[in-house]
């Protein structure tokens, strides 16, 4: 546990404080962005594409122009005169805004409507006339690559995109060849979707007297926005000091709001044009068939170790289906992110890693699932892969993991894939988890029960994260360096007001920023506002993505506040006419060492500041800090997952689900368990709901939820939740970031629980997500299904 | 188009407007009566953002015409909390941090709202399948589930003996 420092009326670091946010969202009084409405507003809707891949042969507007209402249909041919019918992607591809001559996926955008109201634009849509003349499309990254596919780029050499390879090839290869076992196993982590229950959306206001653009948009990363923006318009006289981004609430993120869509640039564009402003509104189709996708990686696994159980080599071969562009949201150096974090938990002597991106005619994306960057499927392959060889070699998965972890005295660790892992004790997160699940016990019943041809598994996770993007000696998205910030000013009656670079999508931001706050300078948490999401007023970040805000702004936050006490004390020093080598600082006060009862407070101090500083010293109390975090962090933890399958159905039961983290010091617990519970759900719904699925010629089968099946509260488990706290040496005040943990490590648990419970009948893998029919296969190919 | 003039009572409040037919009862709250604290999630029912209080029952907003709300009573999130005071199942959702990015929030509680009036002491799988039509990506449910709970006690304590609310946090 996170012992509170600070007592209750001050509610720094460790208290459950109860959240700022949720007072406006009970009362209908969030303010997201479909809720915006501006005078004269006009609002735009996108023709898609029913085509997978298709020349355009036409685009007849005559009809919806003639639709009451209908103002104007933007095509790639009008955004083309302005040379925005292209922009580039964060991978430094290419991506259409609007084409001019192909398609390249089901859905994608084809022109914009602009109406009086969004039914009129709809009416505007359906009256657009485009004919297409079709041709072939290449759906699996396999077949993309063989001779002879469909191409799916004209001005790219092949749909190989790139190989990427890390770590040491032949002495992997060495460690394979002299290995006592090896293990081996094709996985796939499908293509899911995020679907957070906002879509995306947009409002453009472009002032054309004052060449000034204001662009309300659903964005995790405002400010990089801003800069991209002036970036790609330049040339038609946008400059970044007229852009304003202003993200309001954010109806869930989780990396999905992270990209730039075309529909926010037609909106752009269209305000522009029209002088008016412009609502774009995604609805839940576009947002599955258009939007980042996550995932997609074809997987070849290989450990190797000892017939005692220890490992020593990892090697894994991944083929990556990265849509029609690399529209991958990654930091710039690493087009594969950070999937080499793959050796996990484990203190493994070599490895190497290979991926291969591919065109396909799908949407773009990759990432977008709260994943940290490929981390999930790092964390997939190797903890699949150490429940593999733990069965192989007929020794206790949890065994064979403790005999393997990293031990607590081996940190800092360098991992032969190059990181650094800050700290952990991976051996006490399992033992925990161990302890509230009753593994000893569980492993007896299930003796038992395999005895009477029942089915139940134990599945262990115990995987390690990778976040806090990141130090800027690697770290950049477009060459700008991903560290993050926060701008503290105290106000004369000593309340604050702090702004962040970063913006909260449901993660607390306002609660939590202010208890760091509180922390460092005894003001309490209730007299800070915390403000975030305008580029007018904040300080530039890289926002809020793969766990990086309590690592890089929390960060911020810590370092300003420190910055502010050190001129606090000069103003203490001035006031108690005392040397500043005397002071004694005691949270909220300033003492004179030996004299406590002669002190001022940081109220007594910020009224000082403007209005009795020192001669010589600027007026006022505020200070700002660009966080460079010198290294990542690594939080950890170990997952235990209990199923029971029904042989009459297939359908696998989770009954337990036991979950111990450790992101270091916890600002918030109720927040961090909130966001531990939710990160299991979004690991749960891969595991065992979740897919995109498209048919060999690209049409999509899941383009609503309906068929594209979030887990509801009948089927989530009842999660039972545990920590160790094991502090990053690097970071102020020992955090780690724990948004994405939960989703990262919670898959494989699931996964491993159910090939657990399989084993014996000679099951070695199952592709999630795992379905009733998948598994209903296998009891029948292995002849235990029962009729029922 | 042509347009219909429709009258119902909204959180107490009889308001009258000319809509046309195809609008969806959610349009009309959100962008007629600029109550926006409803949501539209999925287009197809099956997310609950837009769930509101029709005639006692709740309804996915999304999937009724403004129309077929005529002479009706509507009830949504705006109408939750009376005289400065919150409702116990806004108290449970603080209470118990069952909100995160407050976007399924408002249309979550109002089934489970719905929910207490007709199963005031609902066991946790009632509670589970009750709110099953209304999707959160945030908070696994758990604290979801907690907080209607948390609603459920107080509710019955008040049917029991009246008390007074926690106050709206401004």
């Amino acid at each position: 546990m996170t012992q509170a420092q600070t007592p209750d009326t001050v509610q720094g670091i460790g208290h459950s404080r109860k959240r700022v946010e949720d007072a406006r969202f009970l009362q209908g009084r969030g303010n997201f962005i479909d809720d915006l409405k501006l005078p004269g507003m006009l609002h735009l809707s996108i023709v898609r594409s029913p085509y997978a891949h298709a020349r355009i042969k036409s685009i007849n507007t005559d009809r919806a122009m003639a639709t009451p209402g209908v103002l104007a249909v933007i095509t790639g041919e009008t955004l083309k005169q302005f040379n925005v019918h292209n922009m580039p992607t964060l991978m430094s591809d290419t991506q259409m805004v609007l084409p001019v001559d192909t398609v390249k996926y089901q859905y994608q955008e084809v022109a914009g409507v602009l109406a009086t109201d969004r039914y009129t634009a709809a009416d505007g849509v359906a009256a657009v006339d485009v004919e297409y003349d079709p041709l072939p499309a290449v759906v699996d990254p396999k077949k993309a690559l063989e001779p002879g596919a469909p191409k799916v780029r004209d001005d790219k050499p092949s749909n190989q995109i790139w190989h990427w390879e890390w770590g040491d090839e032949q002495k992997t290869e060495q460690a394979f060849n002299q290995a006592e076992v090896t293990v081996a196993e094709d996985i796939y982590i499908p293509r899911i979707h995020v679907s957070s229950i906002e879509t995306c959306g947009c409002v453009a206001q472009w002032d054309p007297v004052d060449k000034h653009l204001t662009l309300w948009m659903t964005t995790q990363a405002p400010h990089a926005i801003r800069t991209v923006v002036a970036l790609v318009t330049a040339h038609l006289g946008l400059s970044e000091e007229k852009i304003r981004v202003i993200s309001p609430d954010i109806g869930g993120g989780f990396g999905g709001k992270v990209p730039v869509y075309p529909g926010y640039v037609i909106a752009v564009a269209a305000s522009i044009v029209t002088g008016k402003p412009v609502k774009w509104i995604e609805n839940r189709t576009e947002n599955l068939a258009a939007d980042s996708f996550a995932r997609d990686y074809h997987m070849h696994v290989e450990l190797a170790g000892q017939t005692d159980g220890t490992l020593t080599a990892l090697r894994i071969n991944t083929i990556a289906d990265h849509g029609y562009t690399d529209a991958a949201a990654n930091p710039s150096k690493f087009p594969a992110g950070l999937f080499h974090i793959c050796t996990g938990s484990y203190n493994l002597k070599d490895a190497f890693v290979e991926v291969d991106g591919v065109y396909t005619n799908k949407p773009p994306g990759g990432i977008a699932y709260r994943c940290s960057f490929r981390v999930t499927e790092a964390v997939h392959a190797i903890e699949r892969m150490a429940d593999v060889m733990a069965h192989t070699i007929g020794m206790d998965p949890a065994e064979f993991r403790m005999k393997n972890f990293i031990k607590p005295e081996q940190f800092p660790y360098k991992s032969a894939l190059g990181w650094e892992y800050d700290s952990g004790n991976y051996g006490a997160a399992l033992r925990k988890a161990m302890d509230m699940v009753g593994y000893e016990d569980l492993r007896r019943e299930q003796a038992e029960k395999r005895a009477r041809g029942e089915l139940m598994g134990i599945g262990i996770s115990s995987f390690t994260e990778i976040v806090g993007a990141g130090p800027s000696k690697d770290f950049d998205i477009l060459g700008i360096k991903m560290f993050d910030s926060c701008e503290i000013r105290v106000h004369p009656t000593g309340k604050a007001i702090a702004r962040f670079g970063t913006k909260s999508q449901g993660q607390a931001h306002e609660t939590t920023y202010a208890q760091i706050i509180a922390e460092e300078l005894g003001i309490p948490s209730d007299h800070i506002k915390v403000e975030e999401g305008d580029t007018d007023t904040a300080p530039y970040g890289l926002g809020t993505y793969a766990s990086r805000s309590t690592p890089t702004a929390g960060a911020a936050a810590s370092i300003a506040s420190r910055k502010i006490r050190d001129k606090a004390k000069k103003i203490a020093a001035h006031l108690l006419e005392a040397a500043e080598e005397d002071l004694v600082w005691e949270r909220g006060k300033f003492y004179v060492k030996g004299s406590p009862d002669r002190f001022k407070t940081i109220q007594d101090i910020a009224f000082a500041a403007y209005t009795n500083h020192p001669q010589g010293m600027e007026a006022g109390l505020e200070a700002v800090d660009y966080y460079d975090p010198p290294n990542l962090t690594y939080p950890f933890g170990s997952y235990i997952c209990v199923v029971d399958i029904d042989r009459g159905t297939g359908a696998v039961k989770v009954r337990r689900f036991v979950a111990v983290d450790d992101c270091g010091v916890r600002i918030n617990p109720m927040v961090v368990e909130g966001q531990i519970h939710g990160g299991l759900a979004m690991g749960f719904a891969p595991a065992l709901l979740e897919e995109i699925i498209y048919d060999e010629n690209g049409n999509l089968l899941t383009p609503n939820f309906m068929d594209y099946l979030l887990p509801t509260a009948v089927e989530t488990p009842r999660w039972e939740t545990g920590e160790t706290v094991t502090p990053s040496p690097h970071h102020p005040i020992g955090a780690k970031g724990v948004g994405e943990s939960a989703t990262v490590g919670a898959p494989a648990a699931i996964a491993n629980a159910v090939v657990d419970a399989l084993w014996h009948l000679g099951v070695r893998n199952i592709d999630i997500p795992i379905t009733p029919p998948k598994v209903w296969a296998l009891l029948n190919q292995y002849g235990v299904a029962v009729e029922e | 188009m042509n347009t219909h003039k429709i009258t119902m009572t909204v959180n107490g409040q009889t308001v009258e407007a000319d809509v046309e037919p195809r609008m969806l009862l959610v349009h009309f709250l959100r962008e007629k009566l600029n109550l926006t604290g409803t949501h539209i999630g999925c287009d197809t029912t099956s997310c609950g953002a837009c769930t509101v209080q029709l005639n006692g029952t709740p309804v996915k907003s999304c999937t009724v015409l403004a129309v077929q709300a005529d002479g009706g009573v509507v009830n949504t999130v705006e109408g939750l909390a009376q005289n400065g005071q919150y409702h116990p199942i806004q108290e449970g959702f603080r209470e118990m941090h069952g909100l995160q990015c407050g976007f399924c929030t408002p249309g979550m509680m109002i089934t489970a709202v719905s929910l207490l009036e007709q199963n005031p002491d609902p066991t946790e799988d009632e509670i589970r399948w009750g709110i099953s039509g209304n999707l959160c990506r945030c908070t696994g449910y758990v604290n979801i589930v907690k907080a209607i709970q948390y609603a459920g006690e107080k509710m019955r304590a008040q049917n029991a003996v009246p008390q007074a609310n926690a106050e709206v946090h401004p």
